[in-house]
């Protein structure tokens, strides 16, 4: 394993199961090296892999952001789910629990919003989606 | 690098002694109820403060633009300053001021060493600037670290507040006392897994006779922490539900998803033993 | 593609998942096991993943699927080891996986096994 210092921010694409497994990793290394506490990372690796897989399986392919940010001493880490896929026509339904839209995104993003402490979902139908996530330290 | 960062950089560079000593002398290390520990480590803040400073204006960098990178290694030396002085107890005042001491030297020399008098305001000005901001992240360090020790004294508090106990073997008891929030849960759920861990428990008994109320959201929480020690493999029993409690969670229509509840803790311990085979006798 | 081995021991069937799975390799297992359980008349499934420090809403619900099935199959399933972490994170998902047995580590959950093992037994009285 390399020992390089996380840049402030990057990309990488989201395209394929592979890339899912990419982006957990990806996670994990931005999350160690603020210093999250092992709960906090398992949140924030979790809530990205639900993230990038709806990239994958819903959105077509896209790719995931991150930005380390920093707020006078305060840390944190915010990550892009940005796809040109076909979009969410109803986000406030999405929103809600126990909404399912082909196959079983019934509990990714209301869940995963409860990983986090900032979500913010945008989609535009027939434009595709962002989804941001942050968790600060 | 501009005309003045090259005055001011020069200055430094032929006359920090002199610089530092005044400096030094303005923060009061001539006093007497100064120690020599106290004088020496003042002496190595003023000494690393300077060297950054140098080391940044030789990168060419802009005062203005104090959270450019050149002025990295500068904000650290004032963070490590502001942490230690608060966590000495010291006000964020008095911190800033050992700061803001740097500019008195700093425009002597700068009136003693350079002639033009419009170069001299030019070079003032940055100084001034540059100490102004210096002093300004100090403050934001102070009070972030104060910040932090009150947080860590919170979390100090809620863990006091909510101690596993190890009733028997493998049964643990977790008295709730107070609102059970969002936070509180967090905090309660990973102590309590993590003992779950360390003592290999099976059951896991959650008292909330100390809990005033119970509603919808109280609940969730309650239901979040059964789940978790379920996945852990342990059962979950809820002990001093009080009668208005129970009648609150009814009137809801919480649903408590087949939790066991006994009305005291020693019930549940009585249970928990009795399952695990054991038969308590007195003797005579 | 790597595919999960899966240990047979007696009755029981055994599985320590230590790699962080893609999606694909998750379904396999789930395909394996069913398989497995039907061709070696396997009465326990046992999945370890004390080396699992993410489990997301796809590999819980495979956890929660092979339970089933295995149920339907006349096998019983016990996931074993699950992190604290992980847990908190499973429950806050939304993920309670009800229907699923689970045990602090390998011991415990064949002690429950045996003792599910036991349960299901069907006594003839003559």
């Amino acid at each position: 394993m390399s020992s390089t210092v996380e840049t402030l921010q990057g990309s990488l694409p989201v395209r394929t199961e592979e890339d899912i497994v990419a982006s957990r990793q990806k996670v994990r290394a931005l999350t160690q090296q603020l210093k999250f506490s092992l709960v906090d990372q398992t949140k924030m690796i979790t809530a990205a892999s639900e993230l990038s897989r709806n990239t994958v399986v819903h959105g077509g392919g896209g790719q995931m952001r991150w930005e380390i940010l920093e707020q006078g001493l305060k840390r944190g880490l915010r990550l892009h789910f940005e796809d040109t896929g076909p979009g969410i026509p109803d986000v406030q339904l999405a929103l809600t629990d126990g909404w399912t839209s082909g196959g079983g995104m019934g509990l990714g993003l209301p869940g995963s919003k409860r990983l986090v402490h900032e979500f913010d979902l945008q989609s535009t139908p027939g434009r595709g989606t962002q989804v941001s996530i942050t968790r600060w330290k | 690098m501009t005309q003045q960062s090259q005055a001011v950089l020069g200055l430094l560079a032929q006359h920090e002694e002199q610089i530092v000593s005044e400096w030094l002398q303005e923060a009061g290390s001539a006093s007497s109820r100064m120690t020599d520990a106290q004088r020496r480590t003042m002496q190595g803040e003023a000494a690393e403060i300077v060297r950054t400073v140098r080391s940044a204006l030789q990168e060419g960098a802009d005062p203005e633009d104090f959270r450019a990178q050149p002025w990295a290694p500068l904000r650290e030396v004032l963070e490590g300053l502001s942490r230690s002085r608060a966590a000495q107890g010291q006000s964020a005042g008095d911190t800033s001021v050992f700061v803001l001491g740097f500019k008195r030297p700093m425009f002597t020399a700068l009136q003693r060493f350079v002639a033009d008098s419009r170069d001299q305001l030019a070079a003032v000005w940055t100084v001034s600037v540059l100490v102004d901001k210096m002093a300004q992240w100090t403050v934001t360090t102070y009070q972030q670290t104060r910040e932090e020790i009150i947080q860590r004294q919170q979390q100090d508090l809620l863990e006091l507040s909510t101690p596993v106990i190890k009733l028997w073997e493998g049964v643990l008891a977790v008295p709730m006392i107070g609102t059970l929030d969002s936070s509180r849960t967090q905090m309660v759920m990973e102590t309590l897994l993590q003992k779950i861990v360390e003592t290999g428990a099976t059951l896991a008994i959650i008292d909330i006779t100390g809990v005033p109320t119970v509603d919808t959201l109280v609940a969730q929480h309650l239901l979040k922490t059964v789940s978790a020690i379920r996945l852990m493999g342990a059962e979950c029993v809820i002990s001093g539900i009080r009668p208005q409690i129970a009648q609150t969670i009814v009137h809801l229509g919480i649903d408590l998803e087949g939790i066991a509840s006994k009305a005291t803790l020693a019930d549940a311990l009585s249970l928990a033993l009795r399952q695990r085979g054991y038969v308590i006798t007195r003797t005579a | 593609m790597y595919r999960i081995p899966i240990l047979q021991m007696g009755t029981t069937l055994l599985v320590t998942i230590q790699v962080d799975m893609e999606d694909q390799m998750a379904l396999a297992l789930q395909d394996d096991l069913a398989n497995k359980i039907s061709t070696s008349g396997a009465k326990g499934v046992l999945i370890d993943i004390s080396a699992l420090e993410i489990v997301d809403s796809f590999v819980g619900r495979m956890l929660a699927g092979i339970s089933g099935i295995s149920r339907i199959l006349d096998a019983t399933t016990v996931v074993v080891g699950m992190q604290p972490a992980v847990a908190i994170t499973l429950v806050e998902l939304g993920l309670s996986l009800q229907g699923v047995r689970t045990a602090l580590n390998v011991e415990r959950g064949m002690e429950l096994l045996a003792q599910s093992g036991k349960e299901s037994e069907i006594v003839v009285n003559r």
